[in-house]
């Protein structure tokens, strides 16, 4: 599903990074793990295809998403890849479902106002669906954000640190929720992650120490 | 959720900058728009005016105010002029003049001005009867379209003249005769739909009763006695047949006067004052208006000869616009100049506010271009709502523009006899949404390629 070869980023000539290479299956579930400045944010930017590597590949599926240029990764990151950010942010001027529409439209699928309540249920949140986002609790605000990754059924989700902000209770609470969503759609999870606490949840784990 | 929609919740969402770029915009725009109605509507209104009308002839003072007065039924008369001084230019036969329609002005009826004169009059702006007919007898009028409007007018109405040209009551001619209806004009959009038009004599018996009205009371004379005098008078100048006829009329001792007066009147006036007008020396006038049979030297030295060796003035009337509206124009121009520095202004208050917003949106760009969003789409994201504002703006200063003179207009009829609608669409307002939809694109094009150029893995990392 998600292969990845010889990746290697520079900022500047002083800090280089070289990344192991990430292998994983449809529907498995991956922590990346590493202390701050070991690159975490970086290597999920670089498979998110928010940044392109100076040497290596990343194959999503069977596209080598380091040969897609402009629009065309635009396009397919909005289709095929779900990112949870440390932080949930939205469109602060449109509601909870219009921002999830919005991810609908952005990657060029259909509208589907049903799939967005059903989503947004499953995620127990639905009596927000017509609140803006600074109306959300920090706790609602990251599911909400984890029904926006999953809106358009990727391939993958990736999560950056999606647990750091949030207490033990939330935490746990979070981290199943990402890890009972992900596996009930089948899609590949890759969380990268200090945050020690969910090392016991996972069976595959990679660390980091650039 | 389009992108048209997403611009508009993103500036609904700050709505205080919203109002104001869009304020100042429609400022702008309103002013603009404002200054065409006003300009185009005037211009026309005056040019139409112009009727083919080469000199005016009157009284010598102000040429602007002789003109003014004369063809717009603006200002005051500069004064009268006798027949005597004035009857060769009324000639039907004058080798250089193919029209000579003489005015006498000085009545009013609730504002609108009543004008003697001869049925020339009508054809200079080609009005049209458009129920009854035309003025037969002294005292019977033809109302202009907008004064038959404004007042209810109907063909057969009877009303009292006032002196002056602003309606008071104690002004009131009370023991005249009254004016009658006979007809009303079709609207032409000239002047003369604001007028209320009649013989030239009329005007002067008007004013004639009134005078030998006050004159009869300071000698202490009956009023029956005196108004037998008058119309003695009147019957003998002309060798009028029907003299005796005059007399009977009188005899009767009744008490109602006006009744009486009246009655008297009525018989009478078919018969007064059918000679041409310049038989009439010792009457005056306010003015000729003067249609050339062919502009040449002969007529430019005609010109100069009136001014120079009589008491009349001669004036062109196009000269005179031409001169006014050089004098408006400084006005109009530093009015349109302050409407583009206003646009300008607004055009920055939208360029700046679409970049704060922008600053506080990096991470919503950022987040979009990952949720799918291409650049150009963020680009074209803010172009638009810039060119929403501009949009919004436009269409406030229009709708701004367009009542503001609405509104106008009914000052400007009482005021300056101009009817002006707000009910128009001017090809230069279509231009001008041209002009606003380039300022809104130019206010966002540098804020748009910024949010083209954001990079997002740094955006999101910076948090």
């Amino acid at each position: 599903m998600l292969a990845t070869t010889g990746l290697e980023f520079q900022y500047n000539r002083k800090t280089k990074m070289d990344f192991p290479d990430v292998l994983c299956g449809r529907g498995e579930q991956w922590l990346i793990l590493g202390e701050s400045g070991s690159g975490k944010t970086t290597l999920l930017h670089l498979l998110g295809g928010l940044r392109k590597p100076q040497k290596g590949q990343i194959v999503i599926g069977d596209t080598d998403i380091t040969s897609l240029s402009g629009q065309h990764l635009d396009i397919f990151r909005g289709r095929n890849i779900g990112i949870v950010f440390q932080q949930a942010h939205f469109v602060r001027s449109l509601t909870i479902q219009d921002n999830l529409l919005l991810a609908q439209k952005l990657a060029g699928m259909s509208t589907d106002l049903g799939q967005v309540h059903q989503l947004l249920a499953r995620l127990n949140i639905e009596d927000k669906a017509n609140d803006k986002p600074h109306r959300l609790s920090v706790g609602e605000r990251q599911r909400a954000s984890i029904c926006r990754a999953l809106i358009n059924r990727p391939r993958l989700i990736l999560a950056d640190e999606p647990t750091s902000a949030l207490d033990d209770h939330n935490c746990q609470e979070v981290i199943q929720l990402i890890k009972n969503q992900a596996a009930a759609d089948e899609v590949t999870l890759l969380i990268v992650t200090h945050d020690n606490r969910l090392r016991s949840q996972f069976e595959h784990q990679i660390v980091l120490n650039n | 959720m389009n992108v048209f929609k997403l611009s508009w919740k993103n500036l609904i969402n700050k709505p205080l900058s919203l109002v104001l770029s869009t304020t100042l915009f429609a400022l702008g725009v309103g002013l603009i728009s404002l200054l065409l109605l006003l300009n185009k509507q005037l211009e026309e209104k005056f040019d139409k005016n112009l009727a083919g009308i080469d000199l005016v002839l009157g009284a010598k003072g102000s040429p602007l105010q002789l003109i003014l007065c004369n063809m717009y039924h603006i200002d005051a008369p500069t004064g009268n002029i006798d027949i005597s001084e004035a009857r060769a230019f009324l000639r039907p036969d004058h080798p250089l003049i193919s029209d000579a329609v003489p005015l006498s002005l000085g009545d009013n009826y609730r504002n609108f001005r009543i004008v003697g004169t001869t049925p020339d009059f009508l054809d200079l702006y080609e009005a049209k009867i458009e129920k009854g007919q035309l003025f037969k007898m002294h005292f019977d009028v033809v109302a202009g379209a907008n004064v038959a409007r404004s007042l209810n007018l109907e063909i057969g109405d009877t009303f009292f003249s006032a002196h002056g040209f602003d309606h008071e009551e104690e002004l009131e001619h009370e023991s005249d005769h009254p004016f009658k209806v006979t007809g009303i004009l079709e609207p032409t959009g000239a002047v003369i739909d604001q007028l209320i038009v009649t013989t030239t004599p009329t005007i002067w018996m008007v004013h004639e009763h009134g005078v030998q009205d006050d004159a009869t009371m300071h000698e202490g004379e009956e009023d029956h006695d005196q108004g037998a005098e008058d119309h003695d008078h009147e019957g003998h100048d002309h060798g009028d047949g029907d003299h005796d006829h005059d007399h009977e009329g009188h005899d009767h001792e009744d008490g109602d006067h006006d009744h009486d007066h009246e009655g008297h009147d009525h018989n009478a006036l078919a018969n007064m004052y059918q000679a041409p007008l310049e038989s009439y020396v010792d009457k005056q006038i306010t003015s000729i208006l003067i249609r050339f049979s062919a502009r040449n030297f002969r007529t430019l030295s005609m010109q100069r000869n009136i001014n120079e060796n009589t008491n009349l003035q001669a004036a062109t009337p196009a000269i005179e616009i031409n001169r006014l509206f050089s004098l408006m124009g400084v006005g109009l121009d530093t009015l349109r100049v302050l409407a583009w520095v206003i646009v300008f202004v607004s055009g920055l208050s939208i360029f700046i506010s679409l970049l704060n917003s922008l600053r506080d949106r990096q991470y919503e760009l950022a987040l979009m271009r990952v949720m799918g969003a291409t650049r150009m789409k963020l680009g074209v994201l803010i172009i638009i709502e810039g060119l929403m504002i501009a949009v919004l703006g436009y269409i406030f200063g229009i709708l701004i523009s367009h009542l503001a003179v609405e509104y106008l207009s009914d000052y400007m009829q009482e005021a300056y006899r101009y009817s002006l609608t707000g009910k128009i669409w001017l090809q230069a307002e279509t231009w001008l949404l041209g002009g606003c939809l380039l300022v809104g694109l130019i206010s966002a094009i540098i804020p748009a390629i910024l949010a083209i150029r954001t990079d997002i893995s740094e955006t999101l990392a910076r948090t």
